[in-house]
């Protein structure tokens, strides 16, 4: 098929026709918009932290009354409120106060915990990595089950076969997807230590005691999620490049793993950011059933407690690890499909 | 009208019954619950405190002696009515800051909804958590924290949904019209984003409810003496040892009022049109709509094959499940053979069923369609599907001798991978090449159809290439094998005239260098005549010519529906003071071949003769269906 060839139009980069002149710009400036979005992403994570920092100082002088006074009691006599005032630091100018919660902030000073009576950024070292641990595993395994069982369920059901395991599979997750976390947990408890002594329901002992929690934690959002991977697989299925694919006559873990899977991951990941989000917030309700030792059972306590720069400190911790989530979500977008990152520019 | 019919239809579904039913139920309870079991609730039994079940007591008594289930029914109205109110006042809200950055525009409305894309991250059980900081912990805190959890994300909603009507015509119009912008949001945005915003009210209602019962759970909501499922729930919980049906039950009605009002959301999701995706009640309708397609037999005449071609096929059918549960034929029994190094095009009108045949011959056709053929032959191997299914060796033959070219090139290459790996794919999957093997080929088939600096393209994404150059390489991926027949489905339709040029050269040129044979589908009489040395035309699933090109264009065209296509193709002498010829509306063009000499009848089959187009005969041969798409 060499040779002289009778081709008389150039397609060179830069001089395709009008219609398609989108694609080869971006191929074009290829570097340059990424670029552009990291830098975006970036100014976008900053701003957001900014944004959490400072909702968690107002947090404090938004509340209704002295706070001072609603931290030492109402029966508090008032030099015990001027004192909590003072450590609270409450006394100086606003600006004063929120510049030193920056500071604070940098250099692991966040202050005593009023109730504690340890400094905040101990409780926060010393509790965290039990909720993260708790947290990551539920998440990876949400995602991976989701997606797994997802795809299994579109191939099944595609192009409206099987309509009794469609029924059947649609009913099932919309009932899961309902059970909040903590009805899930206090399930689990009933079944696993009530009616049958399997597994351990309080604490974090062994490998064994991380089961209950993390299926807790884990089974709502994965049953929601299935039906997003279910519904993005038939969307995917219906392409035109699957159809390519089947011409050429593919085994199905090829045409499934290799072909539908990476489409698929990137709009199921786009969707699930902020389910996956909701799985953090989830964690202390989870804790505070198996009685976990992470930061979730501290975080009702320290506000019943009026805790004031505990509640921060906590606050910023969840908001952080939201914010990570995302970042880690819009990261492996980046690396599945390089489109994103041009579609957003 | 249509709405409130479309609700009376999804009511009618066995959904939209329970669904009914339930919020009939919860009303109930919310409205009359207290009135009725108020005071039975609140008494204390203390000869029986934290009790199992029991005649009296049916699920058993809390610590202080109560009856678990009047308590959990009286619950009902405090856990729905401040869901219900926290969603009011949460909706409301994120309605108005969703449609404040088009009122404000400009600078500040930018910083809305830059706001509310951060609020967004953020859970609302976390926001909620964090507000009730501020609030204190009591029933009316909680309600509003919650409240003010979900303004970002309804928000979001109401934004995205605004901006997709603000671009509008109807929109500009009342800008030219000099109306306010806050009166245009209020009459033109807001009514046309309605709908889909009371589908998610209720679907939010749903997961207030069980936010706040969260927050009771962990203490931050309704505090004692008042109680809610939340905390009956976490009173239960301490006491599960003892009685589990304390924990359980609360927990169960929250799981049914969530149930409750996602039912409520999918019901309105069908009435009101904005279904969400894999709507439930949308799959009940199409459901009793479909039944089970009976495949019809074969038709029995047929006609021995041609040896010497390429793929040859007698009376395929390709048929659709209809209304009413009895087949519908899209394709009518169509027979022809595609003869070694033949080019021939299919043409007809959208829906005569040519994309079809021509999917059905790639054996591409899937459920619910279905493929059925007295005999079918590609190069020397017969698709005829045995009891045993599908032979694996029968892949290998179609990966290996059939090319495929599709009508979109920017859709039929896969977005998410390499477009050399996708060249290479078929020289591992068949050729027993190796992957660095199949490379170099595949780089080798790039430069083929002359795909500048092929090596470096090898690694680039389809949307890195022109669509010029996406269909060579669609064209260099059939190539990988040493292809017997290239089957094209209108493979210049999407593109420029300039590259339509250059692909159909290239067809022309693979054809003539190699001799491999092409089947080229178009609606495009034109590029036909002009490419092909065969021409098929389809009408209403029928075949009605098989023609050469030459003929063809020498005007022996012999059907009256080939001649209407023909004098529709406007050339140079066309004068230009007349409308352009079209088909006309309403003709059957196959009872009008029907009145003509017999001697049409034989390119024109009725619904009983078979086509006929290759006057071969001999025995029948054994009626089956050819290569039904296996269920992958």
């Amino acid at each position: 098929m060499t040779g002289q060839s009778p081709l008389t139009v150039q397609t060179a980069p830069g001089q395709a026709p009008p219609g398609h002149a989108a694609p080869t710009q971006a191929s074009a400036l290829v570097g340059h918009p990424m670029t552009m979005y990291l830098l975006r992403r970036f100014g976008y994570i900053l701003i957001s932290l900014f944004v959490l920092v400072t909702i968690s100082f107002l947090l404090v002088q938004l509340i209704p009354g002295d706070p001072a006074r609603a931290s030492a009691g109402e029966a508090a006599p008032p030099e015990a409120v001027e004192a909590r005032r003072v450590e609270l630091g409450l006394n100086k100018p606003l600006i004063i106060q929120y510049l030193a919660f920056w500071r604070g902030l940098f250099s692991g000073d966040l202050g005593d915990s009023i109730s504690l009576r340890i400094p905040v950024i101990d409780v926060i070292t010393g509790r965290a990595p039990a909720t993260l641990e708790l947290a990551f595993i539920a998440v990876a395994i949400a995602l991976v089950v989701a997606v797994c069982l997802g795809l299994m369920f579109g191939a099944l059901t595609r192009s409206g076969k099987r309509h009794g395991t469609e029924i059947g599979f649609t009913s099932v997750t919309a009932v899961v997807a309902v059970i909040p976390e903590f009805l899930a947990g206090i399930i689990l408890v009933y079944l696993f230590a009530v009616s049958f002594d399997l597994l351990p329901v309080a604490g974090r002992t062994g490998p064994a005691s991380y089961v209950l929690p993390v299926i807790a934690l884990a089974i709502g959002p994965t049953a929601a999620l299935t039906r997003i991977v279910r519904a993005e697989s038939l969307t995917v299925l219906r392409q035109d490049y699957i159809r390519t694919a089947r011409s050429k006559r593919m085994s199905s873990i090829r045409l499934y793993g290799k072909h539908v899977l990476p489409n698929l991951l990137t709009s199921t990941l786009t969707i699930s950011g902020l389910l996956l989000g909701g799985m953090i917030a989830g964690t202390v309700l989870v804790e505070s059933i198996f009685a976990w030792p992470g930061l979730g059972g501290v975080i009702v306590d320290s506000i019943q407690g009026k805790d004031y720069p505990l509640i921060q400190a906590i606050v910023i911790f969840y908001g952080l690890v939201v914010l990570l989530i995302n970042l880690v979500v819009d990261i492996a977008l980046i690396l599945l499909d390089p489109r994103t990152t041009l579609d957003a520019a | 009208m249509t709405t409130s019919r479309r609700l009376i239809a999804s009511l009618r579904t066995p959904l939209g019954m329970l669904a009914l039913l339930a919020c009939a139920a919860l009303l109930f309870l919310v409205v009359l619950g207290p009135v009725i079991w108020g005071t039975s609730a609140a008494a204390t039994d203390t000869s029986k405190i934290a009790t199992g079940a029991s005649p009296e007591h049916p699920f058993g008594t809390d610590g202080s002696g109560r009856d678990i289930l009047l308590r959990t029914l009286v619950a009902a109205r405090l856990s729905v009515t401040m869901a219900l109110a926290a969603t009011a006042v949460g909706v409301s809200v994120g309605i108005v800051v969703g449609l404040l950055p088009f009122i404000l525009g400009g600078r500040f409305g930018q910083w809305i909804v830059a706001g509310i894309n951060i609020g967004v991250a953020f859970p609302g059980l976390l926001l909620a958590i964090s507000f009730s900081v501020i609030l204190g912990q009591s029933g009316l805190a909680a309600t509003l924290a919650i409240a003010i959890a979900m303004v970002p994300s309804y928000g979001r909603l109401t934004h995205n949904l605004g901006a997709s009507v603000w671009g509008r015509d109807f929109i500009s119009a009342a800008h030219v019209l000099g109306v306010p912008v806050w009166k245009t949001v209020l009459r033109h945005v807001l009514p046309n984003v309605r709908d889909p915003l009371i589908v998610n009210a209720a679907v939010t209602s749903g997961n207030a409810l069980v936010s706040f019962a969260g927050l009771s759970f962990l203490g931050l909501g309704i505090q004692v003496p008042h109680y809610d499922w939340g905390r009956m729930l976490s009173e239960g919980m301490s006491r599960i040892f003892v009685n589990p049906a304390a924990a359980l039950v609360p927990g169960i009605a929250i799981i049914l009022a969530g149930l409750t009002f996602v039912l409520l959301g999918e019901v309105l999701g069908a009435a009101l049109g904005t279904g969400t995706r894999g709507s439930v009640i949308a799959k009940f309708r199409r459901r009793q709509k479909a039944r089970e397609a009976v495949l019809e037999s074969p038709a029995s005449s047929t006609l021995s094959l041609s040896e010497d071609a390429v793929y040859s096929v007698r009376n395929l059918r390709v048929s659709a499940s209809g209304h009413h549960g009895e087949p519908n034929d899209l394709v009518k029994g169509v027979s022809f053979d595609i003869g070694r190094g033949e080019i021939v095009g299919i043409v007809g009108e959208s829906g005569s069923g040519k994309s079809l045949t021509l999917m059905s011959l790639a054996g591409l056709i899937e459920s619910p369609l279905y493929v059925s053929a007295d005999s079918a032959h590609f190069d020397g191997q017969d698709l005829t599907i045995r009891a045993d299914g599908h032979p694996a060796r029968l892949d290998r033959h179609f990966g290996e001798k059939l090319a495929m070219v599709f009508q979109d090139p920017m859709a039929s290459l896969n977005p998410a991978l390499h477009v050399g790996g996708q060249v290479a794919e078929t020289g591992l999957l068949h050729l027993g090449l190796s992957r660095a093997q199949a490379r170099d080929r595949a780089i080798e088939r790039l430069e083929d159809v002359r795909i500048p600096d092929a090596r470096r393209r090898y690694g680039q994404y389809p949307h890195e290439f022109s669509g010029g150059m996406r269909q060579r390489a669609m064209i260099a991926a059939g190539l990988m094998g040493s292809p017997s027949l290239i089957l094209a489905d209108e493979p210049t339709t999407a593109l420029d005239v300039t590259v339509q040029a250059e692909i159909l050269t290239l067809l022309r040129q693979i054809n003539a260098d190699v001799g491999t044979s092409i089947v080229f589908v178009s609606h495009d009489i034109a590029v036909v005549t002009s490419l092909c040395t065969r021409v098929l035309v389809m009408y209403r699933g029928h075949l009605v010519e098989n023609i050469s090109a030459e003929a063809l264009r020498a005007g022996h065209a012999e059907h009256p529906y080939t001649r209407a296509l023909l004098a529709t193709v406007p050339t140079m002498s066309t004068p230009r003071d007349v409308p352009l010829p079209s088909i006309p509306d309403g003709t059957d063009f196959l009872a009008e071949a029907d009145q003509q000499e017999p001697s049409d009848a034989e390119c024109a089959p009725g619904p009983e003769v078979s086509s006929t187009t290759n006057s071969v005969s001999g025995t029948p041969a054994a009626s089956a269906p050819i290569f039904e798409e296996e269920s992958r």
